[in-house]
């Protein structure tokens, strides 16, 4: 509990009166701090020469405010958001990304007969921006960024889902003007792209990527351009089974989260 | 009555900020750190070598970029060999590497503060703590500049300023004066003895007076080992007139690495 000072006790504080031993000056200063009223009673306390000294402060103070640099701007939240969840070297990928899509969607429109290109390279969409993502010679700054603690899983993440939130939106753009179900093509995006994270733990996430594409390609791509046929595994009944893929595989990523502490071990 | 931890038990000081016991660390297939032992306390440390005397590899594994091949490391009392958690290591940690790559459209400020996000501090610390690092090594006047926009000495501070922007008690710089004039590399030795009051700075530089001014103690290495460790004084009482060099800590120091040649040799 504080006990107010008394007027005469602040009245010999402003004074500087010698009387006042050094405790009890502290007691009034610690007291000071905390009391606004008392403040505001020290205030009309104070002597002429206290005021001349306070007002010199106040000029000089103003004086070197009014010299100094201007106190920065905060900077605005959109750009920081961007600059921590988005890297500018995975413009380039999303933009060879999206103009594929494209293609596929032009080259189908076009050319009657063939089985949806987009349903079939919908898997891989995401798997060249994962790859560059959080590589050393793709990121400038791979070996300061490296040291960090966020470095690793939490980085991957995060430039994963900056890449998810582009190719998402693209593949469901895409993929309207060609009346194919939503979920045959976003589910085997996302299960590809929990099954790169998992595979490059071991491997490494580019490694990861390069494989399941020329998996993809040569086991699915390939023959269904050939028969000109859609294969079964993106037939409208396995996509309860894409579904199960998503959920185990992004489970096992994160399970895997040590993997990635120090990615050199994979380069 | 309460049961205590072993968390709670553990020493939260640790004599040596750097403890390596037979280090070894692979550059490629080559071992360039090859039985290393080292303790460095508190203060400015330079660490000095000819070429390929395997610094920036050392350098490398001691702020857990690249795992240690064989042999025991420890930074902060933490271990890091192995399949070690560095995350509380990484949070105390300070890096200026040798070539530091960066997001040519940051500005200082940006890049100051991307930095200090990932060093996982806490928010609300992030804009002061930016601006003082900035104040720090005298970028002050051009916060507000992108990195491309910057000349290579004022790249090297806004480097050193993402190193020291999270006061990390275990610093570490990689030829941090390359670049700088010599105005300014008067100014870094200030700010050497000043981060060295309280945290573990390790400086690799080729510039051996650097080192006799602004150093508690030199370590010298050559071919992945420790050759030598005093003070710069120390140093240079090594060389006589015979020696190689224009002042007396250069002269120590080409004397220190002909007599371990020579060792070396037999």
């Amino acid at each position: 509990m504080t006990t107010h000072p008394s007027l005469t006790q602040i009245d010999r504080y402003a004074a500087g009166d010698p009387a006042l031993d050094e405790p009890g000056v502290w007691a009034i200063e610690v007291h000071l701090e905390d009391c606004a009223d008392c403040r505001a009673r020290l205030a009309g306390s104070t002597t002429v020469a206290s005021r001349a000294v306070i007002d010199q402060v106040a000029l000089v103070l103003d004086r070197e405010i009014a010299t100094a640099p201007a106190p920065a701007r905060r900077g605005r939240s959109w750009s920081v958001l961007r600059h921590r969840w988005f890297v500018g070297t995975l413009l380039p990928w999303l933009a060879m990304t999206g103009t594929v899509l494209v293609c596929a969607a032009l080259l189908g429109a076009l050319w009657v007969g063939l089985p949806s290109l987009v349903l079939l390279i919908a898997p891989l969409a995401p798997l060249p921006g994962v790859a560059v993502a959080w590589h050393r010679r793709a990121d400038p700054a791979w070996e300061l960024i490296a040291t960090t603690p966020a470095a690793g899983l939490t980085m991957l993440l995060r430039r994963t889902a900056a890449v998810l939130a582009f190719v998402i939106p693209a593949l469901a753009v895409v993929g309207a003007g060609t009346g194919l179900s939503l979920a045959l093509m976003l589910l085997p995006c996302l299960a590809f792209t929990a099954a790169t994270l998992l595979l490059g733990t071991l491997v490494g996430v580019r490694r990861a990527a390069i494989g399941l594409i020329a998996v993809w390609t040569l086991a699915v791509i390939a023959p269904s351009v050939i028969a000109a046929r859609l294969p079964v595994v993106l037939s409208a009944q396995s996509a309860r089974s894409w579904a199960l893929a998503t959920v185990l595989l992004t489970i096992m990523a994160l399970l895997r989260v040590n993997g990635f502490r120090r990615l050199s071990h994979h380069e | 009555m309460r049961a205590v931890s072993a968390v709670e038990t553990t020493a939260t000081t640790h004599p040596w900020a750097i403890h390596a016991e037979g280090l070894q660390v692979r550059a490629g297939r080559h071992l360039a750190v090859n039985g290393l032992d080292l303790a460095l306390g508190t203060g400015v440390h330079g660490l000095l070598g000819p070429n390929g005397a395997g610094k920036t590899t050392l350098m490398r594994a001691l702020a857990t970029v690249v795992a240690p091949a064989g042999g025991r490391l420890a930074l902060l009392g933490h271990p890091v060999d192995g399949r070690a958690e560095l995350r509380p290591v990484r949070r105390d940690l300070g890096y200026l590497p040798q070539h530091f790559g960066y997001y040519p459209r940051f500005t200082v400020r940006e890049f100051v503060g991307y930095m200090a996000w990932l060093k996982e501090m806490p928010t609300s610390a992030l804009p002061e703590a930016v601006q003082r690092a900035i104040d720090r090594v005298g970028l002050t006047a051009r916060a507000d500049a992108r990195l491309k926009t910057l000349s290579g000495g004022m790249l090297r501070r806004a480097g050193i300023a993402q190193a020291i922007v999270n006061d990390p008690r275990l610093l570490l710089l990689d030829e941090p004066t390359v670049g700088l004039d010599p105005e300014q590399r008067l100014d870094f030795r200030e700010l050497l003895r000043d981060l060295g009051t309280d945290s573990c700075v390790l400086v690799s530089t080729h510039l051996v007076e650097d080192v006799a001014a602004a150093c508690t103690d030199v370590v010298l290495v050559n071919e992945g080992r420790l050759v030598w460790r005093g003070t710069p004084e120390v140093l240079a009482a090594q060389g006589d007139a015979s020696h190689a060099g224009d002042s007396p800590a250069e002269r120590g120091y080409s004397a220190l690495l002909r007599q371990h040649r020579a060792e070396a040799a037999r």
